[in-house]
């Protein structure tokens, strides 16, 4: 009887555990759906960190604290669970508050080539200056033959090279 | 041997076009630095101002009219009042059930239109506002921050009161108290 007992409980034994095993895994399975529904906080940081609030100048969005800046980070979560590129999310801001949310200006021509340009103009026009500036301009000898036009002196270094030679 | 000293004069200095250049490069740069500082330092559009013409899409559920999209030339003959709201702006909250109530006095006659105008904010709190409210002006987002820059808005809530001739005639900073407040503004531009 005992025996008999023994083998009636064997035989719930193992449907028991493979419902608990399927529970189990059920558990794990939905808390995995809901973590790849749902973006973290580091997916949305990685694009809000690249955004600026106009409300909120100079805080990128990822360290904003103004409820402004909260909504946004949500909005970028709910576009990000939506299945939107980072890409595209940050074209939507741009259209939605203009190119000045972002940190660094949209890759136009424009935007790195007129800086670029006026600062190889500066760069230019100061080297050309001060080279004239400082260097004399060569000139033209009476024996047609070109040589450095010689530098005046001053009252003071002449001086001072006399007092050299006297030393010598 | 003689060495030759036969030199010209010599021409030392910065040739003129480059000094030209630099100056005009300078004070190019001083009148950005200074237009900036002014815009800066200026406030809001001044009444007086004749405001120019802009474009305003509304969202869903707050057309005019059947339009998705309203210019303020549409309405002229008529009195507008410009909100800029947000939804994350506390202030806002203390007014707009007095706009609403504003809005339902004036809309009937058909002389005043309200026009709100959502500043740097996502639609779907911008909805839950309107729709905790009860507002049902025509309301839209300011894209690119286009309208509120033109207007050089200083924050949010700010009402702008533009008469029948498109010329912008009262500008109020911070929220309304109350529905009086309002009237005493529109009713004498309606008298005119």
């Amino acid at each position: 009887m005992l025996n008999n007992r023994k083998l009636r409980v064997a035989n719930y034994k193992l449907p028991l555990a493979i419902l608990a095993v399927l529970i189990v895994s059920l558990l794990f399975a939905a808390a995995v759906f809901a973590q790849d529904d749902m973006p973290t906080d580091d997916e949305v940081n990685k694009i809000a960190k690249d955004l600026y609030c106009p409300v909120c100048e100079s805080t990128p969005l990822d360290v904003c604290p103004t409820e402004a800046c909260r909504q946004w980070r949500e909005l970028i979560r709910q576009q990000l669970a939506e299945g939107k590129s980072e890409e595209e999310i940050k074209q939507y801001f741009v259209t939605q508050y203009g190119a000045r949310v972002l940190s660094e200006p949209p890759n136009r021509l424009a935007s790195y080539l007129v800086p670029a340009l006026a600062f190889l103009a500066g760069v230019f026009l100061l080297f050309r200056g001060f080279r004239m500036w400082i260097k004399p301009m060569a000139v033209e000898s009476a024996s047609g033959e070109k040589e450095a036009a010689p530098i005046p002196q001053d009252d003071y270094i002449r001086r001072m090279e006399e007092e050299l030679k006297k030393r010598k | 041997m003689t060495e030759s000293t036969n030199t010209t004069p010599v021409r030392k200095g910065v040739p003129l076009w480059v000094q030209v250049i630099i100056w005009v490069f300078l004070a190019g740069l001083l009148v950005i630095v200074a237009m900036g500082l002014s815009r800066a330092q200026q406030g809001t559009i001044q009444p007086g101002h004749a405001v120019d013409d802009f474009t305003l899409p509304l969202f869903k559920g707050y057309e005019y009219q059947g339009a998705s999209e309203v210019k303020l030339s549409d309405f002229r003959g008529k009195v507008v009042v410009i909100n800029f709201w947000a939804s994350w702006c506390k202030p806002c909250e203390q007014e707009a059930a007095e706009l609403q109530r504003a809005w339902e006095q004036y809309e009937p006659t058909g002389e005043v239109i309200f026009l709100g105008v959502d500043y740097v904010d996502t639609e779907p709190d911008a909805r839950v506002y309107l729709k905790k409210f009860g507002i049902t002006f025509p309301n839209g987002p300011d894209l690119a921050t286009r309208i509120s820059q033109y207007f050089r808005i200083k924050g949010v809530p700010e009402t702008y009161f533009i008469d029948r001739d498109g010329i912008l005639q009262y500008v109020q900073v911070g929220p309304f108290t109350s529905l009086q407040q309002i009237q005493n503004i529109i009713d004498p531009m309606l008298a005119e």
